[in-house]
């Protein structure tokens, strides 16, 4: 009789459990959509998000679409218009003209350009080579873990800087030997967060049950411990993109990135400095133009940041 | 009943104590010399308080980590060295003690149910899933679901539906309900009780709720510090416990009839707390 307490419920029909009768809600199409509508929903209410958003989608389309709208193209090389140098801001140049007469939102608009392919190229290298080694060295451990993880520790203390100088200095300066060094240092970022991450979920009851269930190596890392890293892994990418548009920019500043007549922004702000005060648009709007999109995707990254955190809450 | 299905001989896991120096000091015997079969078609229950070496018990038979020594016998035959294999695994599965956090948070629950699966068609896989739910009493349109949008019991039978996915013969519940409300508590165990009969599975229950093992488990064993103290029919471990330690466990089970007080055995009981594997290995060694 002892178990009378606990089986009063009446078992009837097949209504599982006590609990509010989920059967009743919309079948399961209509809720799938309203799931995304309820992410587009939070997003859109989250001011940064949506202006870092603007940001990036414009940036992007300015400079996918930039032989169309520019107003110049042909400034994009070196062209010299003598009669034109030094022309402050006006209808005709909205952000004036250089030391040789070249259109500077012309100029701007390509050097986005460049910008964002340094960006998508060195992530698109170093994030999947980030996230690789990361999950293999969080999941395997033992000799896995403690080689990727030292080889790690390596690159994080070779100082950035001086490597690039090193590279550009052997090589001649260009635009590929900078990708290739900057992807050359940033996946150990990605790997040490994969990595984390990973450690943390192998240990969770739902890797142990897909062990037990005879799920494969490569199903338990791509298929349940990956898709649990994306939220992270979006956040991280976001942000980064601002900082290696910034260490470009930084790096063509100091001569090391994209040579001239190639229009890139680091590099238009160091030629426009020769003319300061006077000219000043020469170097302050190239220089806006690199604060814009750092700007843009550090708040887009913030605001996905917000974005998953309450999801992760929920 | 008939022959035995699952056999413990002698198991045994230690772990490895170390000073800080890295050289070995002792070990703690996580599971000492435990012996136990279970018939096929039978429901062993294994008592214990955290720490006693029930879930270490469990890793053991899943192939999660190998016995120090002794063995495990599915069928009369030794499991070391097939745990890990997908014959193995379709014999022999487990059902975790925390829905929450045995269903992957990102994969739908049509999804986690079909990880055993990956050998039928697109079709042949929809239809099991689609029968397993229907086996553990959830509606077929839940496979679509994700398990933050179901509660602790639903996420409970999807865990068991999964588990049954490969059609095992041995099913291990590592506390099953521990995790859930005492009202779907009972729930659940009357489930597991029709499955059980219905496929004719053997069961392995794990728990320290002593009230549920006596209305589930035939059988039961007594583990304090690794070490199986008693065992026997449940009725009969329950009416007469032999041993300190079981009659400890029995009178620390909240009663609410006066039906069930008298039910419990009145007898002088020990008191304090079980000694941490750092206080054995002191004793040991003074």
């Amino acid at each position: 009789m002892a178990t009378r307490s606990l089986r009063e419920e009446p078992a009837a029909g097949a209504a599982p459990d006590a609990e509010p009768p989920v059967t009743t809600l919309p079948e399961a199409e209509p809720e799938r959509l309203s799931a995304a509508y309820q992410s587009w929903y939070r997003f859109s209410r989250n001011p940064t998000a949506v202006i870092g958003a603007a940001i990036v989608v414009i940036c992007i389309l300015a400079a996918v679409l930039a032989p169309l709208i520019t107003p110049y193209p042909s400034h994009v090389g070196a062209v010299v218009d003598f009669r034109a140098r030094h022309l402050p801001p006006s209808w005709e140049h909205w952000m004036g003209t250089d030391n040789v007469g070249r259109d500077i939102l012309t100029r701007v608009v390509y050097g986005m350009r460049i910008s964002l392919l340094l960006a998508f190229v060195v992530l698109g290298v170093a994030v999947p080579v980030g996230t690789l080694l990361g999950l293999a060295a969080g999941y395997f451990g033992g000799w896995v873990e403690v080689v990727i993880m030292r080889l790690t520790d390596i690159a994080l203390a070779i100082p950035g800087l001086v490597l690039l100088m090193a590279v550009a200095t052997v090589f001649s300066p260009n635009l590929l030997t900078t990708m290739l060094a900057l992807a050359a240092l940033w996946w150990t970022w990605h790997a040490r967060l994969i990595y984390a991450i990973t450690r943390q979920l192998r240990s969770q009851e739902f890797v142990e049950a897909a062990e037990t269930l005879g799920a494969s190596t490569f199903h338990i890392l791509f298929r349940e411990i990956l898709p649990n890293c994306v939220s992270a892994l979006a956040v991280k990418t976001s942000l980064d993109c601002g900082f290696v548009i910034l260490t470009g920019a930084a790096l063509s500043f100091l001569g090391l990135g994209a040579q001239p007549p190639m229009p890139d922004l680091g590099t238009m702000v160091a030629g426009g400095t020769n003319y300061l005060p006077d000219y000043w648009w020469g170097s302050v709007m190239p220089g806006c133009a690199v604060l814009v999109i750092a700007l843009g995707f550090n708040l887009l990254g913030d605001g996905l940041r917000d974005l998953f955190d309450v999801q992760e809450i929920r | 009943m008939t022959r035995p299905l699952l056999e413990a001989v002698n198991l045994a896991k230690h772990y490895p104590v170390k000073s800080p120096l890295g050289f070995k000091t002792g070990a703690v015997r996580a599971v000492d010399g435990v012996s136990f079969s279970i018939p096929e078609g039978g429901i062993y229950g294994l008592a214990g308080e955290s720490g006693s070496g029930k879930s270490t018990i469990a890793r053991m038979i899943m192939g999660l980590t190998t016995p120090t020594s002794g063995a495990l016998l599915l069928g009369g035959r030794d499991i070391a060295g097939q745990a890990g294999r997908r014959a193995y695994r379709s014999k022999v599965q487990m059902v975790f003690q925390n829905p929450g956090s045995s269903l992957n948070p990102r994969r739908s629950i049509g999804q986690s149910i079909a990880v055993p699966l990956s050998g039928l068609s697109r079709r042949a896989r929809a239809a099991r899933i689609d029968e397993l739910l229907g086996m553990v009493q959830l509606p077929a349109s839940y496979a679509r679901r994700y398990p933050h949008e179901l509660s602790g019991g639903q996420r409970q039978r999807v865990a068991i539906a999964r588990a049954l996915a490969c059609a095992p013969r041995l099913l291990v519940l590592d506390e099953p309900t521990s995790a859930l409300d005492v009202s779907v508590q009972a729930k659940i165990i009357d489930l597991l009780t029709e499955l059980g009969r219905e496929l004719n599975l053997t069961f392995l229950f794990i728990s320290h709720d002593l009230s549920l093992m006596r209305n589930f488990a035939e059988e039961v064993g007594v583990l304090y510090l690794g070490k199986l103290v008693e065992t026997g029919p449940t009725a009969e471990v329950f009416a007469r416990p032999r041993h300190a330690y079981t009659r400890l466990l029995l009178a620390s089970v909240p009663v609410i009839s006066d039906e069930e007080a008298a039910l419990r055995p009145q007898v002088p009981l020990i008191d304090g707390e079980m000694p941490t594997a750092e206080q054995l290995i002191a004793m040991e060694q003074r």
